[in-house]
């Protein structure tokens, strides 16, 4: 059962550890520093954490004692763009696709059979591989080269990204990665060849037409069920989908109370059936309705959904929760988020009850348990 | 040669002195500069070798025109100055 917890925030990596009964803060890192995700690798118990730091750029560090000390590491670089390439006009932002790294998103380990490999997502729609913990990244060319490529667009951020990297725990090889705006695609050959998205999203807010159209899908966070991989929950800028095919295709769990939009998504480890979901308002106030912050969970695969407050805000709170700011352990009894407006809540039995662990963080990007 | 000056700010993350380097262009000096300081390459330009959005370069007191090139000329006796910009603030 995990008991420390990296969050990330606008101003520092804060750590989170259990003692007794109670978690609280027991170190901060590159305090005052624009700290945008963290991961912690079970392969090796590392953490690897990214900086924004506004004019100098990214940065990637990488600790090898549990945060006491840290190494900066490579950063993702876009290959020279090829000589006499020009970059297809996005139709929704008019500009040529950007070709230089904007963001590092999201960072996933590699398989367990695959020590040192570490997966990157970054914007604007690339997806890196290290093969050396971080020391070097290549981007994968054959996502990257792939004419659909051009075609995303950007949700939430003004650029298209990659935001989800879900390694299958069976094959490590098979890999579904979201983007935002570019549905989820998949490789079964380590990032050889990608299969275009599969059916079933939908995008309420594209014409009729293009509802439906697998590569303009927003999934806000995918998912995998650790111990029935082929299971996978999404949370999707329309709402909640599931599939249970390995992402070949999708179904909309619909008629979610008290809303169905939202940004994080957990899945229980051992139990595909079970998944929680943080509300808010749809879709450009984005806060929780009534100003009360609640979990969404469903223990019976999407056919109903509890509704979990139990120690949560339920008056004048407006805390949303960003996709990558909910997390949850191995053993999928612990559960932790973190807000916009700094607060962080642990829950030891599912969602059922949570413990306040601060109200006064900066805003928080990212929170990550340490898993063995 | 030319005098590469740093601003304060980069000094923590990397340590950048003021050095005294050879080029005829902004581009050789600053390649020049960070040759034997790799790491600082990437606080002060993008990975496709442009000054980063946020930065600005100043050679003799007037800014470098040219940010993706770096084409600018420099003349021996010069001074380049990398500073912050103003601008680029809103992530603090």
């Amino acid at each position: 059962m995990s008991t420390r917890c990296h969050v990330a925030t606008r101003k520092g990596l804060f750590t989170l550890e259990r003692g007794g009964s109670k978690w609280s803060i027991s170190r901060a890192s590159f305090l005052g520093d624009n700290c945008v995700n963290v991961m912690h690798d079970p392969r090796n118990g590392e953490l690897m954490a990214t900086l924004n730091h506004g004019h100098f750029g990214i940065k990637m560090h990488r600790s090898s004692d549990g945060g006491e000390s840290w190494k900066e590491i490579a950063t993702p670089k876009y290959p020279a763009m090829p000589e006499g390439y020009v970059p297809k006009v996005n139709p929704f932002s008019g500009k040529p696709v950007e070709w230089s790294l904007k963001m590092v998103w999201s960072l996933a380990p590699g398989g367990a059979d695959e020590p040192g490999v570490v997966w990157c997502g970054t914007l604007p729609g690339g997806l890196f591989r290290s093969e050396d913990r971080g020391d070097s990244w290549e981007l994968n060319r054959p996502l990257w080269d792939n004419p659909l490529r051009e075609d995303w667009f950007g949700g939430g951020a003004d650029l298209p990204g990659v935001h989800s990297i879900c390694v299958d725990p069976r094959e490590a090889r098979r890999v579904t990665i979201g983007i935002s705006c570019g549905g989820a695609w998949r490789t079964t050959d380590g990032g050889k060849t990608w299969l275009t998205p599969g059916p079933g999203m939908r995008a309420e807010y594209m014409p009729p037409e293009q509802q439906f159209e697998p590569n303009m899908q927003d999934p806000h966070m995918i998912v995998q069920c650790r111990s029935n991989p082929d299971v996978l929950w999404v949370q999707h800028h329309n709402g909640i989908f599931k599939s249970v095919d390995a992402a070949e295709s999708w179904t909309e769990i619909k008629d979610v109370k008290p809303t169905a939009f939202g940004f994080g998504v957990a899945v229980h480890p051992k139990d595909a059936n079970t998944a929680w979901f943080i509300p808010a308002v749809k879709d450009e106030k984005r806060y929780p309705m009534d100003g009360r912050v609640v979990v969404n969970r469903t223990r019976d695969g999407g056919k109903t959904f509890e509704t979990l407050r139990n120690g949560l805000p339920q008056e004048h709170a407006y805390d949303l929760v960003y996709r990558h700011a909910f997390d949850i352990d191995e053993t999928g009894d612990r559960l932790a988020f973190g807000s916009t407006t700094g607060s962080v809540w642990i829950s030891e039995n599912g969602g059922d009850s949570w413990q306040t662990v601060s109200l006064n963080l900066p805003p928080v990007y990212s929170v990550r348990f340490e898993k063995p | 040669m030319a005098t590469v000056r740093f601003t304060r700010n980069i000094q923590r993350h990397v340590m950048c002195p003021t050095r005294e380097v050879d080029g005829e262009t902004l581009r050789d000096v600053l390649d020049e500069y960070f040759r034997s300081n790799e790491q600082a390459r990437g606080y002060v330009l993008d990975d496709q070798g442009r000054i980063r959005q946020h930065m600005v370069i100043f050679i003799d007191g007037a800014q470098a025109s040219d940010r993706d090139r770096l084409s600018d000329r420099v003349e021996p006796s010069a001074v380049v100055d990398v500073i912050q910009a103003l601008s680029g603030g809103s992530n603090s």
